[in-house]
């Protein structure tokens, strides 16, 4: 029987180290992207601090630390989710560059979100981080309750970034149809932030909203996280979360790998 | 014998109308990605309307403003956003022509390079999202009691136009300092994109700092909230007086200043591509 190859030599290990890494070589765009991210966080801290006061200080569950965690923890997580609907998979569908992908002796689907994945775990560091910092700085946001809180937080951080990745690489694959997807991702921008809890908590939804969130995976990206991380729901409540969580990234995770399988078939390369 | 100075312009003119002619028929190609791409952008305005809804539906009035007051601000600031987006937001690619070396071929054409830049992609989609705001300000104007007079429409007209102007500033100011970010082009996001997002919001309930930044270095405040403060009759931030509405021309020639010195400052610093 031949020796277990080490995590090192597994090809997936290294495309979720090169993503991770890859994202290392850019300092200023990291720096850019928080300075931006902070100005957002600035602006959506006031007005929800606004909306918290002047509902009389709670507003749908939300107290201002609360709210000022919501704000903050959500700002931290904008750089490791994918809200806008782009990909590498997308561009390289269009270009034709995806018939040499399935040349190769991985799976496409794992190439791409593993890539994807790594990048967002690492402007954790960067991004995710200082924006929390930021917040508690020019904030009062209310941070996890105790080591639970934080253990538990940190696995639905990690379930929510992959799902968010494997939602736009199952929404990317819709390239092998349509060749320009450009539209496709305006239409997920246009949503995916909104459902995910990006500007407002869903729960400040009128009720027919929040089931029609409910129903799509988007708040297990943002939101869901974010309730664990900052206390919001602990026990089972939180473990409920993280169910929710784990089923949705098993059903986009599937979605992917079928449209894969049928795009694969589908695939008709322009140009020679 | 020179050619006569009508006779260059319509030839100038009709080069332009050529180009952007061109690119509009290339984007309405791929049809059912383009009709994507036209909800989409209908659809982002109008999430961006239902954020303001749900949160102004859930609380009474936030920082002195009513969904119905909140609609005039986001509809005037909205269209006036999506305007200047159709004439200049395509400013926003220059980093990728800097890096890729395109940006060369611009020296090279007999036209100033802003406007290249500026025709060098037309987003039919754009125009779908000018609806969004417009849609929102005729119905806050509606809902809103005001008092119609040749001031009241003089004041919008004044705010709109002055708006237009103030974001397509931000734009170029953008542009030119892409020069010397390149990997760092999203921080001037923090300006443009997070300008148009402070625009929608009554000022008083921002931090001390980005009144600074967002009424004055970036005079976005003056694209909306203050002009229909002044509408409303709804005493501004820090007890400034409620005619700084009317001021909004003066913001807009401060930032066509800030954007023209650093969009010269940044296209004196630029030195080719090399190779």
């Amino acid at each position: 029987m031949r020796p277990l190859p080490s995590p090192s030599r597994n090809p997936y290990w290294r495309f979720l180290v090169a993503g991770f890494r890859g994202q290392s070589a850019y300092p200023l765009a990291t720096f850019a992207g928080l300075v931006a991210n902070a100005t957002f966080g600035l602006l959506k801290g006031g007005i929800m601090g606004a909306a918290v006061e002047s509902s009389g200080g709670e507003l749908a569950g939300y107290s201002a630390a609360t709210m000022a965690a919501f704000v903050w923890l959500g700002q931290g997580m904008l750089g490791s989710v994918n809200f806008w609907g782009g990909s590498d998979l997308q561009t390289r569908i269009k270009s034709g560059d995806v018939a040499v992908d399935f040349l190769r002796p991985v799976s496409v689907q794992a190439a791409n979100v593993l890539t994807d994945v790594g990048k967002g775990l690492f402007a954790l560091l960067p991004r995710g981080l200082p924006s929390v910092v930021i917040g508690v700085l020019v904030s009062s946001m209310a941070l996890p309750p105790d080591a639970t809180a934080y253990v538990l937080g940190l696995l639905s951080l990690l379930i929510g970034i992959t799902v968010s990745h494997a939602t736009v690489y199952a929404v990317a694959t819709s390239g092998f149809w349509l060749v320009e997807t450009r539209g496709v991702s305006v239409l997920y921008m246009a949503v995916s932030g909104f459902f995910a809890g990006l500007f407002t908590p869903i729960y400040l939804f009128p009720d027919w909203l929040l089931t029609l969130a409910l129903l799509t995976p988007f708040p297990s990206m943002m939101q869901f996280p974010i309730d664990v991380l900052s206390g919001q729901v602990t026990g089972a409540a939180a473990a409920q979360h993280l169910g929710v969580q784990v089923v949705w990234l098993a059903v986009v995770l599937g979605v992917g790998h079928l449209t894969t399988r049928a795009g694969r078939r589908r695939l008709e390369v322009q140009g020679g | 014998m020179a050619e006569p100075e009508e006779r260059r312009r319509a030839r100038v003119l009709r080069a332009y109308r050529a180009v952007l002619a061109s690119r509009a028929r290339s984007q309405a190609s791929h049809r059912a990605s383009f009709r994507m791409d036209l909800v989409g952008a209908v659809l982002v305005g109008l999430i961006e309307f239902t954020e303001i809804w749900v949160l102004y539906s859930a609380t009474d009035q936030i920082g002195g403003f009513t969904l119905a007051q909140i609609m005039l601000v986001f509809g005037l600031s909205d269209l006036a956003f999506s305007l200047a987006d159709l004439a200049a937001g395509h400013c926003d690619n220059l980093p990728q022509y800097v890096r890729a070396g395109t940006l060369d071929v611009f020296f090279l054409r007999p036209q100033p390079l802003l406007a290249q830049l500026m025709t060098s992609d037309l987003s039919l989609r754009r125009i779908g999202r000018c609806l969004v705001g417009a849609t929102a300000l005729t119905v806050g104007l509606v809902l809103n009691d005001i008092d119609w007079g040749i001031g009241t429409v003089g004041l919008l007209v004044l705010a709109l136009v002055s708006g237009f102007v103030i974001f397509t500033a931000q734009f170029v100011t953008a542009a030119g300092l892409q020069f010397f970010l390149i990997n760092g082009s999203e921080m001037t996001n923090a300006f443009v994109y997070g300008g148009r997002y402070a625009a929608t919001q009554p000022a008083v309930v921002w931090p001390r700092a980005l009144l600074l930044v967002f009424g004055v270095i970036f005079p976005v405040a003056f694209t909306a909230y203050l002009p229909v403060s002044t509408l409303l009759g709804v005493p501004g931030p820090l007890g400034l007086p409620t005619w700084l509405g009317w001021c909004a021309p003066v913001a807009a020639l401060w930032a066509v200043t800030v954007a023209g010195l650093c969009w010269r400052w940044g296209l004196r610093h630029y030195r080719g591509a090399g190779g």
